[in-house]
């Protein structure tokens, strides 16, 4: 009220007034950007019937009609919770299902007693890229040290046991755990090695660039499954039964091979981006070919490839869930045994729920960090 | 795939062959330590990890069965999950020792695989369910019905043949999973759902609304799932066959896993009221478990593990289960049923 009295006491000075209303702030930006002419508006009410009818069903299904947990008449006498006590109280999700085999889905059928170990594994993983990767520690080069030559044999017998620590067969690895460890060395061993290869294909020696191809084309030339199928069924045929590998190992050294085809061909795109004059410069100077393509031409080439390296990343992790072909129990099949536990019998919709939420948590965070990445090396490709 | 189905089988029936010289199963899982048992991804009450991940079903009970007869101890299993397609390549491989995975017995892979069945644990048989409210009795009313099925199995082929016997004109609406069927059914997309009736039961507990769902009379398919073992090993063939049979007559004498000590203690070799076969079936008198190669107490250990074949029914898909299955078929032969042993003698 004071304001407006004071205008009428200094006519011609008045303040610029604020844009109307439906010009700015939420309603303007959705006057612009939803509503600006009859197809937009078709368009937006259309979308929003269609989220009308998927939500509020879900939502009542995942979270207002869900049961989190029994009351303790239901498990009394140390009764096994079954689907079925869920449905006698309410039709929405039955989220006990994945309270009871939480442990299994993270470890899979890993022994309780020995599960520290796995912890351990992944404490000292994540402390080390947090070493690597971060800015805050300066000298990096003990823990490049640890990583990549103390922690793979760690990490091996943590896992797998010896050295005093009973042993626990690969045959009992499973859920996340094993999920994290076939992608973690997918990423790990891809890298270098698509590297390598793409470097092969380029090169101007005649038997190893054809042998790069040969590689490349084969291993993209067929599905991850006939791969991981050979591995893992016509391997055993031909081999006598005390040399097979194991068929983890098998598996793994599948999945790379196949991961490493595909990245030596978003690397080879990064070199391929390269103006020759790059080349030519490093050259002049006198670098000889491993220096040039250290210290000049792979640290511009992986920076414009970092958004194809990601992708595949991403899709890696993603593509483990196919060694439930082999009968490995990887994240997503430990969680579709549960429901087939005839205790669980229906619960598919909430395993698939939970396996979805958890993939995306994951792959969400490798594209976030990316982005993070790409901006900090202003690559130029930046998102609008 | 077809084609690779018949790769698969060439190299496994090469293998076979060069495999049947070796032989001596006993001998290697002895050596071992432990049983290799194939098993199951996951089939509610025949083969799943349960809530502490430890495997329980029917047939890893079977497993256990042949453990406890070789070791006098069911723990010594290692269960190694496989999948449809590799189940009979590894077993041929030797990467197990035995295959217990609901696998039907069949002539073809009898003969073609270089692989035995040595018995039937369970005798199973393709049904169809469909709503209460379709008014339907029988499955041949079932006339250009749309039916839910899983693709690339012997039940969509069986679904097909039985199609086809009566002119019906089905309209298969197929699914890669057997559990995406079953929703599809529950979501109103087919009239009729099928699958083995093993797992019919099951799977309509996990309807929204099962009371409002019938299984139909018909069993349009011969189903006998049972153990296999490689072929060219008969004593450990004859293994397996009697784990599974010793069950059988244990159910047959009344021998439970509560009542077995007592049992044992009843029928003593100086008492001449005893039941001669249950004294040769728990080693009392006659060492019958010497022509298979094991300890006269085999038979006992098993009953002692797992108890008898109507005790490992009903803990695993018996009517007191979520998979709520009647014994049928597989009710000992005294009752009606066709699980018959030949005699302990």
């Amino acid at each position: 009220m004071s304001d407006t009295s004071m205008e009428k006491v200094i006519p011609g000075n008045r303040p610029s007034l604020p844009p109307p209303v439906t010009e700015s702030g939420v309603l303007g930006w959705m006057r612009h950007n939803l509503f600006s002419n009859w197809w937009d508006t078709l368009l937006t009410l259309a979308a929003i019937y269609i989220l009308y009818l998927v939500i509020p069903p879900f939502l009542n299904w995942a979270v207002f009609d869900a049961i989190w947990q029994f009351s303790p008449e239901v498990v009394q006498d140390g009764k096994q919770p079954q689907f079925a006590d869920c449905t006698a109280i309410s039709s929405g999700a039955c989220w006990i299902f994945v309270r009871a085999r939480f442990w299994q889905f993270i470890f899979g059928f890993y022994p309780d007693e020995e599960r520290w170990r796995v912890v351990l594994t992944f404490i000292l993983l994540v402390g080390s890229v947090y070493g690597l990767l971060s800015q805050r520690v300066a000298n990096k080069k003990p823990v490049a040290i640890f990583f990549f030559v103390i922690f793979p044999f760690l990490a091996f017998f943590l896992l797998h046991g010896g050295l005093g620590l009973p042993e626990v067969p690969t045959s009992r690895w499973g859920g996340i755990m094993l999920t994290l460890i076939i992608a973690g060395i997918g990423i790990l061993f891809s890298l270098p090695l698509g590297i390598l290869l793409a470097l092969g294909r380029r090169s101007q020696l005649p038997i190893v660039h054809l042998l790069c191809v040969l590689f490349i084309e084969f291993a993209r030339g067929v599905p991850l499954v006939t791969i991981l199928f050979m591995a893992n069924i016509m391997l055993p045929l031909f081999l006598p039964p005390q040399f097979e590998p194991d068929i983890l190992l098998r598996i793994l050294v599948g999945v790379t091979m196949f991961a490493s085809a595909y990245m030596a061909e978003v690397i080879r795109g990064g070199l391929q981006a390269l103006p020759k004059g790059q080349y030519e410069g490093a050259m002049a100077m006198g670098l000889g070919y491993w220096q040039m393509m250290r210290l000049v031409i792979m640290p511009q080439a992986l920076r414009v490839a970092i958004p194809g390296i990601v992708n595949n990343f991403i899709s890696l992790t993603q593509d483990t869930t196919l060694v439930a072909i082999v009968g490995l129990y990887d994240f997503l099949n430990i969680v579709r045994a549960g429901s087939r536990d005839s205790n669980w019998i229906g619960t598919e919709m909430e395993g698939y729920v939970f396996c979805a939420f958890v993939y995306w948590v994951f792959c969400f965070a490798m594209s976030r960090y990316s982005m993070h990445i790409e901006r900090k090396l202003h690559t130029g490709h930046k998102r609008h | 795939m077809k084609q690779m189905k018949y790769v698969v089988a060439g190299a496994a029936l090469l293998v076979g062959m060069a495999a049947a010289a070796q032989a001596a199963t006993l001998d290697d899982v002895k050596a071992r330590g432990k049983l290799v048992c194939g098993v199951t991804t996951g089939l509610a009450g025949f083969g799943a990890p349960n809530d502490k991940g430890e495997w329980a079903g029917l047939d890893i009970d079977l497993c256990k069965a042949v453990a406890a007869a070789v070791f006098g101890d069911a723990t010594k299993v290692e269960y190694k999950p496989l999948s449809a397609e590799q189940r009979f390549t590894a077993l041929q491989a030797g990467e197990v020792d035995v295959l217990a995975r609901n696998s039907t017995w069949t002539l073809s892979r009898d003969t073609q695989l270089g692989l035995d069945f040595v018995g039937v644990n369970y005798y199973d048989g393709q049904g169809f369910m469909v709503r209460k409210d379709l008014g339907v009795s029988s499955a041949l009313e079932l006339k250009g019905a749309t039916v839910c099925v899983q693709e690339g199995t012997t039940t969509e082929k069986n679904m097909g043949d039985f199609d086809k016997a009566n002119s019906l004109g089905f309209e298969p609406v197929k699914f890669k999973e057997n559990d995406q069927a079953r929703s599809a059914y529950d979501e109103g997309r087919c009239d009729a759902y099928t699958t083995d009736a093993s797992g019919l039961a099951g799977e309509r507990t996990a309807l929204k609304d099962p009371a409002a769902h019938i299984i139909l009379p018909e069993i349009i398919s011969k189903e006998p799932l049972g153990p296999v073992v490689r072929h060219g090993d008969n004593q450990w063939g004859d293994i397996v066959r009697w784990a599974h049979n010793a069950t059988l007559v244990a159910e047959e004498k009344g021998i439970t896993q509560a009542n077995v000590d007592d049992v044992k203690a009843a029928n003593g070799a100086d008492n001449t009221a005893a039941d001669a076969e249950i004294q040769r079936l728990l080693g009392i008198t006659d060492k019958m478990g010497e022509g298979l190669g094991l300890s006269a107490d085999w038979a006992y250990n098993i009953v002692k593990a797992v108890g008898n074949y109507g005790e490992i029914f009903d803990r695993n898909i018996g009517p007191n289960t979520p998979i709520g299955l009647e014994r049928g078929l597989n009710a000992l032969w005294t009752k009606g049923g066709l699980q018959y042993a030949p005699p302990v003698r």
